[in-house]
């Protein structure tokens, strides 16, 4: 049994923001009920989480944990703790693996690993397409039936509108939700940045927006075709916003994730390091503030990482020439702290749901504070001084743009299934 | 003013007083290229690395030209030759270069920013030869050069670059350098090589783009011509028929700029597609003067670079000149 005293409780599926005590035993929710009124018997495990937050745990929604195949990048072993220092109780992984997460026994192989090694939860992503190919529909009922919570060819779009279409209509009968990476392969070829003022200056060559938001037209559409559950990776556009805003007024089951560097950064940010290099590229000014605007009206229903870590090998090389993606867990929590509710922008209980119920809803499950749901929390500062050392971290690659940045609060504990796999000193 | 460079990567981050330096320090070694002996000690002993992993036949060539006119020794590395085919990192072999202990990097590189990346892990000058679709500050600083020797300044002039702009490493370094004295620039091409994001790279010096040619050309004081390359035609597929009739510097349309106006071109030309014969040959092209005005400015950089020297050093040329003198009262 675990005790969590004094913390503040914020249960965006609630609605509670209160001093509560919240009682686990094994691996669920046992009692949650005002602070001081669960009298803990002697030899009880004790969190005293005065000054701190106490939130459901948080959902990433979109990580690369390179395993199989790329373990000299990150391991689910590595990655799962760097999770869990991240405050991520349960993180989906993306099928772009070698080899491909596009059959049920690459999907056990990923839960076995897990199981054996992981600090936090992992929900694989299925493949849509054999290899992520764009040809042949994977084997999702099987995958799904092995453990997967959702398909996408992530890293690329799916190939065609029709495959697109096709893997929409099968889904949707097996209720599973495709995760798209929205991207115009013909308008973004070559491009290692987004096209505007910058990349004109810098000579580094730019994919315009409409990259993203021509697919995410495209997908809005077949969405609409079909009545799938669509979710927009990764969002960076103000143009493929407004896109999902129109599918949200019409009803359509269609969502959408922004990670912590496209609200944070932008492509002014962009120098000559490959640590600002990732896909979708770091958006423009206006982008930035449309996906703020996003996140406060409840247009982006989720904060996800996009966790891409890779080897000091492959990312220390010129710019046009290193592979895609940042590192995502540590980071995350303490950047929506600061662009999102030190700035003002958002209530504290928006940004937590961001985190949580937000996530938790693209997958269709629940996520609350309550008696009998399981035992997973994140303890979070709202308020002490840290900074990021990336030198530090559990994973196993060094690609992070915030190396040295100073944050104002940021994660404390993690417990998943009841127990503390992770706490701050 | 300060005046003491560890690297040369670009001209976008100095001021109009360091560049200004630049050109004066290469005026002596501009002299030095009339007298029949042209070789001075200044940096004997000295080696200069000249590292080109993307093809150069004159760059290359007026650089180990300006090393040994100045007494320095060279280390050629030649794309073709290096180990960058095999596997090995840019970093790697950059370093393996490095343990030969020259004492500047002259490097060309594929990739914008790529001198950049490389300077930040070296200890010893790097100089940017070209980088990708970036800068060549030595083509920015020889054209500077030769536009103030032909024109008597450099300042406040109307300068018209024609061709494609996007991926002109030229184009940017000499917006760059001659916006800091005032210039106004006129960029014209086809629209998808002059994308407007042109007119904000340089804040502070006015840019326009424009698509008719004889827009372009309307009272320019200076006429820059980038090569078309050939290889762009093919992406997207674009007539070259259609590129001359609209954007062919000929006689007929040079009449529309200044009476006095000069014509630029950092070559290799491709006569008969961005230029005519007349024109290239014509009194008011300068296509000549740039390649010796190379030799002397890329002189000064090394010797700037290498030496350390300042606007209080003497200049090696007057150096070696009052040693003469005092040979020659003997």
């Amino acid at each position: 049994m675990l005790l969590i005293k004094n913390g503040r409780v914020i249960d965006p599926a609630s609605k509670t923001d209160a001093n509560l005590d919240v009682l686990l035993d094994g691996e669920k929710i046992k009692e949650v009920a005002p602070a001081g009124k669960i009298a803990a018997p002697h030899g009880m495990e004790v969190f005293d989480a005065s000054g701190l937050i106490v939130a459901p745990g948080f959902i990433d929604l979109h990580v690369h944990l390179r395993e199989p195949g790329q373990e000299s990048s990150e391991t689910i072993e590595t990655g799962t703790r760097a999770a869990a220092r991240g405050g991520f109780t349960a993180v989906c992984c993306m099928p772009n693996t070698k080899p491909v997460n596009d059959n049920a026994s690459v999907t056990r192989f990923i839960l076995d690993r897990a199981k054996a090694g992981g600090s936090v939860r992992v929900w694989p992503i299925g493949a849509a397409s054999v290899g992520s190919k764009g040809e042949a529909i994977a084997e999702i009922a099987a995958m799904k039936e092995a453990g997967i919570v959702a398909v996408s060819d992530d890293g690329k779009p799916i190939a065609t509108a029709k495959l697109a279409r096709q893997v929409m209509d099968y889904c949707r009968s097996l209720d599973l939700p495709v995760i798209e990476h929205s991207e115009d392969v013909s308008l973004a070829a070559g491009a290692v940045m987004r096209e505007g003022v910058t990349s004109t200056r810098l000579g580094l060559r730019g994919m315009p927006a409409a990259a993203e938001s021509v697919c995410v037209a495209r997908d809005v559409q077949l969405a609409e075709l079909t009545g799938a559950r669509l979710h927009v990776a990764h969002l960076s556009a103000k143009a493929s916003l407004e896109q999902v805003r129109w599918a949200k007024s019409r009803g359509l089951r269609v969502c959408c994730e922004v990670t912590p560097h496209h609200f944070t950064l932008i492509d002014e940010d962009v120098q000559y390091d490959s640590k600002f290099k990732m896909n979708p590229p770091l958006a423009a000014r206006e982008d930035r503030e449309a996906l703020l605007a996003g996140l406060a009206d409840g247009t982006v229903d989720a904060i996800a990482t996009d966790h891409a870590p890779h080897e000091p090998a492959l990312k220390d090389v010129e710019f046009d020439r290193a592979p895609f993606g940042i590192l995502g867990f540590e980071t995350a929590l303490a950047l929506a702290l600061e662009q999102l509710v030190q700035s003002g922008r958002l209530s504290l209980m928006r940004m937590v749901e961001l985190f949580t119920a937000g996530p938790a809803r693209v997958l269709g499950i629940e996520r609350k504070i309550a008696a009998g749901q399981p035992g997973d929390l994140t303890i979070f500062s709202a308020n002490h001084s840290w900074t990021y050392h990336v030198k530090e971290s559990p994973s196993k690659s060094r690609n992070s743009p915030f190396d040295g940045r100073a944050f104002k609060g940021g994660p404390t504990a993690t417990v998943v299934a009841g127990r503390v796999v992770h706490r701050s000193h | 003013m300060s005046t003491k460079f560890r690297d040369l990567l670009a001209l976008e981050p100095l001021t109009a007083d360091e560049l200004g330096f630049f050109l004066d320090q290469s005026k002596p070694f501009q002299e030095i290229q009339k007298h029949p002996l042209k070789k001075l000690a200044t940096l004997r002993g000295k080696t200069v690395a000249l590292a080109f992993f993307e093809t150069s036949t004159r760059t290359r060539i007026s650089f180990a030209a300006a090393a040994s006119r100045l007494g320095a020794d060279t280390m050629n590395l030649q794309a073709e030759a290096s180990s960058l085919k095999k596997g090995e990192t840019l970093l790697d072999t950059v370093f393996n270069l490095n343990a030969m202990k020259p004492d500047c990097l002259v490097m060309r590189h594929a990739a914008s920013g790529a001198t950049d990346y490389v300077a930040r892990h070296l200890d010893i000058p790097v100089v940017n030869a070209g980088d990708g679709t970036h800068e060549h500050p030595s083509q920015g600083l020889l054209d500077a050069l030769t536009i103030r020797d032909r024109l008597g300044t450099i300042k406040n002039l109307n300068v018209t670059i024609l061709g494609d702009i996007l991926h002109s490493r030229v184009a940017r370094s000499n917006i760059h350098l001659l916006g800091k004295f005032g210039c106004k620039f006129t960029l014209c091409g086809p629209a998808m090589w002059v994308p407007r994001e042109l007119e904000k790279i340089a804040p502070g010096t006015p840019i326009r783009c424009v698509y008719r040619i004889e827009d372009a050309l309307e009272g320019a004081d200076v006429i820059m011509m980038l090569r078309v390359q050939t290889e762009r035609l093919n992406d997207p597929p674009l007539s070259a028929d259609d590129y001359i009739l609209l954007y062919q510097l000929n006689a007929e349309r040079l009449r529309r700029a200044s009476p006095n106006a000069i014509v630029l071109h950092p070559g290799p030309m491709n006569r008969g597609i961005e230029i005519t014969p007349e024109v290239a040959d014509g009194p008011q092209s300068c296509v000549l003067e740039q390649v010796t005005n190379g030799v002397a400015v890329r002189m000064a950089i090394l010797y700037l670079l290498i030496s350390g020297a300042t606007e209080t050093d003497t200049h090696p040329v007057l150096q070696a000149k009052s040693k003469e003198s005092a040979n020659a009262s003997d």
